[in-house]
């Protein structure tokens, strides 16, 4: 392949990852604007606000994953994804895991109101 | 490291379709840097995770509703996703070897992460004049811990840009100074997505 | 500020803290200026400096991560004989050792023993085998792999900068749980010592395993899919995938102790809003893939001795890799049995118990397929063969111990009593230790070129194994019996002193298989001459054993054809060429360079700087490490050539030498 015509196929490929780019920061804009406006002008309700929030935060990360970082765009074998499936599973299990786990130590184990109750009466000579 | 010299990526294909070839430097460089990046996330994982289980934790004092700034946090993320993008065009243009055009993105993504930085550290400082700082209370521990491990990720990112331009100024956009571009690309967008996750998590659900 | 550190470098002061630590502090002080006078006196500096100290070949690097390794597991049987001491003596008032004393030495006994021996046991055997297994010449990252060394270096020797600068270590047992680690409890150096050894060597463990997996997925020799991998590999690539998410979990609980700690935040206090459970249930989201990052790498080793030894192909292949690939993922999601009582409650305990019993389903399929793999073998019970019998009977054991402690209920009754202790010892002495003392054997001359006496090797063997069921047979005992861990002293009615007693005796039986390892060594050395091995000792089946004793810097000189599983035996049984290729070609290896040392000096600056809280030496020390890492970074010129004709005059030289070792066999 000759000097220009290299540039020239590269400026195409350019093209087409600008495109990827442009498209990425639009939505990426969009979709934060959104999930700002919503929460600041409560445009739902508790439950459903949450919910479309942290819908929102995933759509742009797998935005920002395929228009910013080429997430599937590889060749095969598709190493990075695979790597990138396992981390995920790995903090879903840990961080879910971790929640699940705290929330009933918390239960569990942390003072509650009765308990200050019932200590104070055991403090009084009481049961 | 170890690479025959001469052997093309071809002559080993021929022989082995289904396995491997003898990966050139970047792409196990880019892989490698990948990987790293995964760690990252599970670092900041661990933190999100503290963070969720200490949040309520205020021990009387204030909570994400009294002290965030949504304005100013809106403004702080929409910088940081305009310095993301503009990463993005500074490889973009490295392809093309426009050695003027990289350095020009690379000088608007630092000023962007600079000013994103600043506006942080007057969140930050502004908070402990007024009392609030990681000392009072399990929640502020955890809120300037992941905020501010991010920060220092971002400053990080200030110091590979300014490296970076050094090299571009000095060699040109060889191929290894060009390979290290990506890198940082990818480093910088890694610390955009974190951010929608502190956005959404800490600020969003904050005064929720 | 000085004067007050200076008051603390114990040896400008011993016996400052008793003693015991005095006659330490003395040993390694003593210990160091007799390898300085050594260098010196042999005129060996330069010789250091070039071979080891700036070298960025893993089978060096493999080396030196082998002695850090038998430094600090020295350093950990000693804490164990101080510990066995006091229990067989201490029926009735403590002994020798005072209650924080003995508190440190335990702690510095496992912290030592997980991060420094094991680790270090198990990052030595990834950088000496998994590059030549895979047919490749290097690893992917040669300089980070050479700084992953020196930051594992620089956290030993932060930890042992402990007992010398301030006499203090961490008293709170070798996780260091808040709130007794944070600052109000525990106000001295002793914790943050722990705390940043931790952190410079996890990062170097971290830095490491993202090195070796890229290494395994992208550098593989052509014809070496996944699934022809050797056994060793995969189970590498287990506990690599283990290490890197892992490691970073560990890395943010400690950096949060640390904030506690230094910074007042409240992660883990007991007011403020903190909460000590979320440290406990993160350390252990880490460590139990730590103890399957250890043990997944033994398990590889004794895959590839059984095999060998058997002259046989290893059975079932195939149930083998997906057995790692099911322990790789399980022991993700069992990590709350090691704190079934702090009190999450019946269904979080069951799901976990559960998930604890399915994950010893794996572990005991890989071990019928070993057993498989010896039915109607040819056996040599060499030194690494007996190991792997040993690790049979002691991890059997241990592993039906902690099924029956997977049972919540159960698990009450025996949580941190010997019972426990009795179990995790097993697991680790008889899987990690014997696995790595079997690799040990069973690669020593590979990598120096001459063998290590058999004899000598046997009776280290027998004094290991009955030296550990003496020293932990009776725990098992006394746990059931109802002896908690980590006791200084106790009633002498309670008739547990003789159990101890055993147990002391047991340990000193030990102590003399390490003597004769030590022997081992010594004698072999002196025989070198006439104990030399060829580059094919045991009559192997992977592409380690194609190499000369010890191989070339590059490895291969022909890129060597992997397109069947078990590679080299193919090649030996003339099913497939060795190679592709004909002409020597020229052969790129990277340069030496010190800077992986400067960074760990800098990392581990940082380290003391932050510990004894000199805020101006911790900038100073990062402004330095960020300034080595700029420079390395900008260096495009960073590997060597070594010409065809080279090359030809090395391979030549080998195959005369190969040559001439066949007519002495033959004649």
């Amino acid at each position: 392949m000759s000097g220009l015509t290299k540039t020239a196929s590269k400026k195409a490929t350019s093209k087409s990852t600008m495109q990827a780019y442009l498209t990425g920061f639009f939505l990426s804009l969009m979709l934060t604007l959104v999930a700002y406006f919503s929460v600041v002008n409560q445009i739902l309700g508790g439950r459903a606000l949450l919910v479309a929030v942290i819908g929102l935060a995933l759509a742009q990360l797998l935005v920002q994953l395929v228009f910013f970082l080429h997430l599937g765009r590889e060749s095969k074998p598709r190493h990075k994804l695979m790597v990138f499936a396992f981390m995920l599973l790995v903090i879903g299990i840990v961080v879910g895991g971790s929640l699940w786990i705290m929330d009933n130590l918390n239960y569990n184990m942390m003072p509650h109101e009765m308990d200050e109750h019932m200590l104070q009466e055991y403090d009084q000579g009481g049961i | 490291m170890g690479n025959l010299v001469g052997q093309t990526a071809d002559q080993t294909t021929g022989q082995a379709a289904a396995t491997t070839p003898l990966s050139s430097s970047s792409s196990k460089t880019i892989f490698g840097f990948w990987v790293y990046l995964m760690t990252d996330c599970v670092l900041f994982a661990s933190l999100f995770a503290t963070y969720a289980v200490l949040h309520g934790n205020t021990f009387g004092g204030p909570s994400g509703k009294d002290i965030f700034d949504m304005p100013f946090v809106l403004t702080e993320t929409l910088m940081l996703l305009t310095s993301s993008f503009t990463a993005g065009l500074a490889v973009l243009a490295a392809q093309v070897q426009d050695k003027k055009t990289v350095i020009f993105c690379l000088a608007v993504t630092f000023l962007l992460g600079a000013s994103f930085l600043g506006m942080e550290l007057y969140e930050f400082h502004a908070l402990v004049a007024e009392g609030n700082s990681w000392r009072t209370s399990g929640f502020l521990s955890a809120f300037f811990t992941l905020v501010g491990t991010h920060g220092m990720h971002i400053a990080a990112g200030l110091i590979w840009i300014g490296v970076l331009v050094g090299q571009i100024l000095k060699k040109g956009l060889t191929k290894p100074v060009t390979r290290r571009l990506t890198l940082f690309s990818m480093f910088w967008h890694f610390l955009d997505i974190i951010w929608i996750f502190i956005f959404t998590i800490v600020y969003l659900m904050g005064v929720m | 500020m000085f004067a007050s550190i200076l008051a603390h470098i114990d040896p400008l002061n011993p016996f400052h803290h008793g003693f015991i630590i005095g006659f330490g502090q003395i040993t390694m002080v003593g210990a160091l200026l007799a390898i300085v006078a050594a260098l010196t006196l042999f005129k060996k500096w330069k010789w250091l400096w070039r071979n080891w100290l700036t070298t960025l070949d893993p089978k060096k690097i493999g080396i030196m991560y082998l002695i850090v390794a038998a430094v600090m597991l020295l350093r950990g049987l000693a804490d164990a004989g101080m510990m066995r001491l006091q229990q067989a003596l201490s029926a009735g008032d403590p002994s020798f050792l005072t209650s924080d004393h003995f508190q440190q030495v335990f702690t510095a006994h496992g912290t030592i023993m997980i991060f420094f021996a094991a680790m270090g046991a198990i990052f030595a055997l990834f950088n000496l085998l998994i590059p030549l297994q895979i047919g490749a010449r290097d690893v992917a990252f040669p300089f980070l792999n050479a700084a992953s060394f020196w930051l594992f270096a620089a956290g030993a020797g932060l930890i042992n900068l402990s007992l010398l600068v301030g006499g203090e270590f961490a008293a709170t047992g070798w996780l260091a749980y808040p709130p007794l680690s944070g600052i109000a409890y525990s106000p001295g150096v002793g914790v943050d010592y722990w705390i940043w050894s931790l952190q410079i060597a996890g990062a170097g463990s971290l830095l490491s395993g993202i090195n070796f997996l890229v290494t395994i997925f992208k550098m593989r020799a052509p014809g070496m899919t996944f699934m022809k991998m050797p056994l060793f590999v995969w189970s590498s690539l287990g506990s690599l995938a283990l290490i890197v998410f892992a490691f970073p979990i560990l890395t943010a609980t400690l950096g949060m102790l640390a904030l506690d700690r230094s910074m007042g935040m409240h992660f883990f206090t007991s007011d403020f809003g903190g909460n000590p459970m979320m440290y406990i249930n993160l350390i252990w989201a880490w460590g139990h893939p730590e103890v399957y990052i250890l043990i997944l790498p033994a398990f590889g080793i004794f895959s590839e001795v059984v095999a060998t030894f058997s002259g046989k192909r290893l059975f079932g292949y195939k149930s083998m890799v997906w057995a790692i690939v099911a322990i790789t993922v399980l022991s993700f999601l069992v990590w709350l049995h090691h704190f079934f009582t702090m009190g999450a409650g019946a269904n979080v305990n069951a799901f976990f118990g559960i998930m604890t019993m399915i994950i010893a389903v794996p572990t005991g399929v890989k071990v019928f397929n070993w057993l498989f793999t010896m039915y109607r073998g040819r056996i040599r019970f060499t030194t690494p063969m007996l190991w792997f019998l040993g690790f049979v009977l002691t991890f059997t054991i241990g592993g039906v111990a902690g099924v029956l402690m997977s049972v919540p209920a159960i698990d009450f009754q025996v949580h941190n009593s010997l019972f426990l202790v009795a179990h995790f010892h097993t697991m680790i002495v008889g899987g990690v230790v014997f696995g790595a003392f079997a690799g040990f054997t069973y690669w020593f001359p590979k990598f120096t070129g001459w063998k290590l006496n058999e004899t000598l090797g046997k009776w280290a063997f027998w004094c290991w194994l009955l030296g550990f069921l003496g020293a932990f047979v009776p725990l098992y005992i006394l746990g059931l019996m109802g002896a908690t861990r980590r006791l200084d002293h106790y009633d002498p009615s309670l008739g547990w002193q003789g159990l101890f007693i055993v147990a002391g005796l047991g340990l000193a039986l030990i102590f003399a298989g390490v003597g004769f390892q030590i022997l081992q060594l010594i004698v072999s050395y002196f025989q070198r001459k006439t104990n030399r091995a060829t580059g094919d000792i045991w009559d192997g089946r992977t592409l380690e054993w194609s190499t000369s004793s010890p191989p070339a810097e590059y490895n291969f000189a022909h890129m060597p054809n992997a397109s069947e599983r078990d590679a080299f035996w193919e090649v030996k049984q003339g099913n497939i060429p060795a190679t592709t290729e004909t002409a020597y070609k020229p052969i790129r290896v990277p340069k030496n360079t010190p800077l992986a040392m400067f960074v760990a000096g800098a990392a581990c600056t940082i380290g003391f700087a932050v510990i004894w809280k000199l805020w101006w030496l911790a900038i100073l020390g990062l402004l330095g490490l960020i300034t080595l890492l700029i420079i390395r970074f900008s260096d495009d010129d960073t590997e060597r050539t070594i010409s065809a004709a080279e090359v030809k005059k090395i391979e030549q030289a080998r195959q005369q030498k190969q040559e001439e070792e066949h007519s002495w066999a033959t004649s």
